[in-house]
């Protein structure tokens, strides 16, 4: 996009200081950035991601203050945070859900992508860059939610860090390099402490690679088509702003809703029992965010199978740029792929669901069923897909899509949008 | 700018329909609903596999508070029967005047708390031991018992859990406690009992180490509230998640401060955002 | 929203003001529970006032208390030491204010001012240094006590005399008498 980089320093100082550092220039960019002007509200989640990552960091360094990462003071010390710490008890929520809201978020923003093949070429850097984003979320997620040392905390990090045990040879020797001893005890737990805290620093470094690779080629859309000319976008500031803004603000009327009203509705209850290296609860369930690859490990009878089908489930999102044979990106498009999105979508629902459920009877069933079905949508469905399905007609630009649906004269292409009811 | 000439036929452009958030917004909903209603119904499922008694709570719902009264007698309950076994270690004296709670008067608090023997385990007299002195407002809730083994080795074997965050640590936990502690019945015949343990149709596996703790007439109330069983559940449940959540009424307070806030906000980038796409031809 | 095209610049620039306005009112609120989560919690301010047991203190012994995570001295003055310390011109001293927390600002430092008032056998302050904040020297029996035979700190060598006032060195005030009563004879309350 450096086309569109044509930052002009207005006065000596901003002269001065673009020869020196070109940031005012930066700025200039992001401002002006062209932004396809068909983009709809599934695309405001790249914003309220970043608010995420930054509401996250800035309560999570303020809980750090009040935290001690020590097996016998931790589960006090959040105590002491929700009883004497002035307005602790909100600042703990917010981090709390705000995890959650923030795994909401971006699956949203990960199906988004799916749906309108926004993982296509040019952008599979920008889909990689954001797969390594998910997997960084997942690991800081985790290691969070050991620090209360509650129950939960405890047995979590026992289970997840188990996995560990099933690759061959090494695995006993891994485990205990996580634990930094013979079970989940302290060392883990300042371990995790440390590293909870500087994931969120790599996420955000990320982050700006996963923004850079989307300023090279630009923002998809729902038509999935290129922007050809100027018509087809607007700057992104005020038009985006607002819009991105607006769609933050509702988003955190959610985000309120469950930090004022209903704080412990995504948790669970069992954390609020001290760790007990004794006792394991009689039914143990990750967050939410991981039933459904918590399914998949389960799914599958064999230690060693289970992990590799559930870090399977992650890794074959590294690859799906090529395993998707199809030209077309968007499924407004595609009409067969359009219904396999849902059923996509459906199982994943379905999978979290199982993973929530107790492993037995018709639970173990229904869970591998979609476990097949969930690798066979990305190594099957998909790559036969983009060779049997016959794809509607694109449209020749976004401006004359966009004129098209105004003049009144409703085409299939945008009967398939899924904004319109 | 050709697109202009459309204009005149005044009717929504699809930027307009980009401003529509109707679907979004359903289909977020139905997704954050769709797994609070799964985990709402495994909360309800779990426990003793008998679904909770469901009590009106003052406290329920965005705009409920505590009744202050309820929790002075809850507290009472808790004193007088429950503090004999079950600790309270993250409660402090201060916490029963604090604001939002049953809100004890300073001096109240100050004579509650100076009937507690409190053994301070940073305090040493000149010969180094420790010293024992009467409780002060900044003093928690001393302990029944020293350690675990001490509290297994008075209640058969079983350890009273501590009363701190109970409320929160079981699935619907203030009507759980409130079904616990009325759900003391005689064990059905096809049961055979333990011994020690008493049948709770409300408890894992229905055979409870705690007997009954609560009857009719056991605690003095002098405000004429009724002195039954019923009440004094109800009453020790309130107390108890009090004690879990003693910033509760705080948090609902702000938050409705937040929410109203949001929406103003909402409703003016809205107007932004329309007038905006709009005006783009 | 029938609205024309003449009004809508003046209109929209209203709106811009608006929002921009409240989101910075929502922003000020926000910023305040992120910083006064730093300032001491329930648990500290409960700990704001201690109560000192004096009976086991001879004349001319010390006691240090901690108050607020602070050293408190105590010391039950013998009569050498209060006529020391009332010897003393106003003139002589560094510090002139009598740095007295139960005082009005400005009192004169003299010894009266210093110890509590029908109490001037003992003198109780806060044992921080006024210079940087170490901890003086002169409550153990065999320390230093400076050239004034009250206090000595070591870091940067300031001396203070049987009142606790500075009389040498690069400390600015007299050591600070925190808010105190007598709830009878031989018990303090602090703070």
């Amino acid at each position: 996009m450096s086309e569109d980089h044509t930052y002009q320093p207005s006065n000596a100082f901003t002269r001065w200081l673009d020869e020196r550092l070109p940031i005012m220039g930066i700025v200039d960019h992001m401002m002006g950035y062209p932004t396809p002007k068909n983009i709809n509200y599934w695309w405001t989640f790249g914003g309220i991601l970043s608010f995420c990552l930054v509401a996250q960091i800035v309560t999570g360094v303020i809980l750090a203050m009040h935290y001690t990462p020590h097996v016998s003071m931790a589960f006090n010390s959040i105590e002491h945070i929700m009883r004497d710490v002035n307005y602790g008890h909100l600042l703990r929520y917010a981090h709390a859900n705000g995890a959650s809201m923030f795994f909401i978020a971006v699956y949203i923003h990960m199906f988004r992508g799916l749906y309108y093949g926004s993982y296509k070429a040019p952008r599979e850097v920008l889909w990689i860059l954001g797969v390594v984003i998910f997997l960084l979320m997942m690991a800081a997620g985790f290691m969070g939610y050991v620090l209360p040392w509650g129950q939960m905390s405890f047995w979590g990090a026992t289970v997840i860090t188990n996995l560990f045990s099933a690759i061959p040879y090494v695995g006993e020797a891994i485990r205990e390099l996580l634990w930094g001893g013979f079970s989940v005890d302290n060392p883990t737990l300042n371990r995790f402490f440390s590293l909870h805290y500087l994931i969120p620093f790599i996420i955000a470094g990320v982050v700006i690679l996963h923004i850079w690779a989307l300023h090279v080629p630009g923002n998809n859309n729902p038509l999935g088509i290129n922007v050809k000319d100027k018509q087809d976008t607007v700057p992104f500031h005020p038009y985006m702003t607002a819009k991105d803004g607006f769609a933050l603000v509702l988003f955190l009327i959610l985000f309120s809703y469950f930090v004022f009203f209903n704080p412990n509705a995504m948790g669970h209850p069992d954390n609020y029992i001290e760790a007990n290296p004794l006792v394991t609860p009689a039914h143990i369930v990750p967050e939410w965010y991981y039933l459904p690859f918590y399914a998949i490990l389960r799914a599958v009878p064999d230690k060693l199978g289970g992990v590799v089908a559930m870090f399977g489930a992650i890794a074959v999102l590294f690859v799906l740029p090529w395993l998707d044979t199809s030209k077309v990106r968007s499924a407004r498009f595609r009409p067969m792929y359009r219904q396999f999105f849902f059923i996509f979508v459906a199982c994943c629902m379905g999978l979290g669901y199982l993973g929530a459920m107790p492993a037995e009877g018709i639970y173990v069933i229904a869970s591998r069923i979609l476990t097949v079905y969930y690798f066979a949508h990305f190594l099957i469905i998909l790559p036969v897909l983009g060779m049997v399905e016959k794809p509607k007609p694109l449209p020749e630009s976004i401006s004359k899509a966009v004129l098209d649906a105004h003049g009144g004269s409703a085409s299939a292409n945008t009967a398939a949008a899924p904004e319109k009811r | 700018m050709t697109d202009t000439t459309h204009k005149t036929e005044g009717r929504p452009c699809i930027f307009t329909r980009a401003c529509r958030v109707t679907p979004f917004l359903t289909a977020l909903a139905i997704a954050v609903l769709g797994y609070t209603f799964v985990f709402a119904g495994e909360a309800k499922a779990s426990g003793g596999g008998v679904e909770n008694k469901s009590v009106e709570w003052t406290f329920d719902g965005p705009f409920g508070t505590f009744d202050r009264s309820q929790l002075k007698r809850g507290y009472k309950v808790y004193q007088e029967v429950c503090s004999a076994c079950h600790s309270m270690n993250l409660v402090s004296f201060r916490n029963l005047s604090q604001e939002g709670g049953p809100e004890f008067s300073e001096a109240e608090v100050k004579v509650i708390a100076g009937e507690f023997d409190i053994i301070d385990p940073n305090e040493f007299d000149e010969v180094g031991d420790p010293i024992e002195r009467a409780g002060l407002p900044r003093d928690r809730f001393p302990a029944p018992f020293s350690n675990e083994n001490a509290a297994r080795a008075s209640n058969g074997g079983a350890l009273p859990p501590d009363f701190s965050v109970l409320a929160k640590a079981r699935p619907d936990g203030v009507n759980y406690i409130y079904s616990l502690l009325t759900g003391y019945e005689d064990a059905p015949a096809d049961v055979e009992m333990n011994a020690g343990m008493s049948y709770n149709a409300y408890f894992t596996g229905h055979q409870i180490g705690m007997a009954a703790p609560l009857s009719d007439e056991i605690v003095d109330y002098e405000d004429g509230t009724p002195m039954t069983l019923d009440q004094y559940s109800k009453d020790v449940a309130a107390f108890m998640y009090w004690a879990a959540e003693p910033k509760m009424e705080e948090r609902k307070q702000i938050g409705f401060q937040v929410i109203l806030y949001l929406l103003v906000l909402a409703g003016l980038l809205y107007m932004i955002t329309r007038k905006l796409w709009a005006g783009l031809h | 929203m029938a609205v024309t095209d003449t009004d809508e610049p003046t209109r929209r620039d209203f709106l811009y003001i608006a929002t921009g306005s409240f989101t910075a009112i929502g922003g000020a609120f926000l910023v305040w529970p992120l910083i006064d989560q730093m300032n001491p919690d329930a648990s500290a301010l409960a700990l704001a006032s201690i109560e000192v047991d004096l009976s086991s203190i001879e004349v001319g012994q010390s006691m240090t208390v901690k108050w607020r995570g602070k050293p408190v001295f105590i010391r039950r003055r013998s009569a050498e030491e209060i006529e020391a310390a009332r010897a003393v011109p106003l003139s002589d001293l560094i510090d002139p204010e009598a740095r007295n927390d139960n005082l009005p600002e400005g009192s004169p430092a003299n010894d009266q001012n210093r110890a509590p008032a029908g109490k001037e056998e003992w003198l109780i302050m806060v044992g921080i240094c006024t210079h940087l904040g170490c901890v003086p020297k002169g409550q153990g029996m065999s320390d230093k006590k400076g050239d004034f035979g009250g206090w000595f700190c070591p870091c940067h060598g300031s001396h203070y005399d049987t009142a606790g006032r500075i009389r040498k060195g690069p400390a600015p005030q007299n050591l600070e008498v925190p808010v105190l009563t007598f709830l009878s004879d031989t018990k303090i309350k602090i703070g």
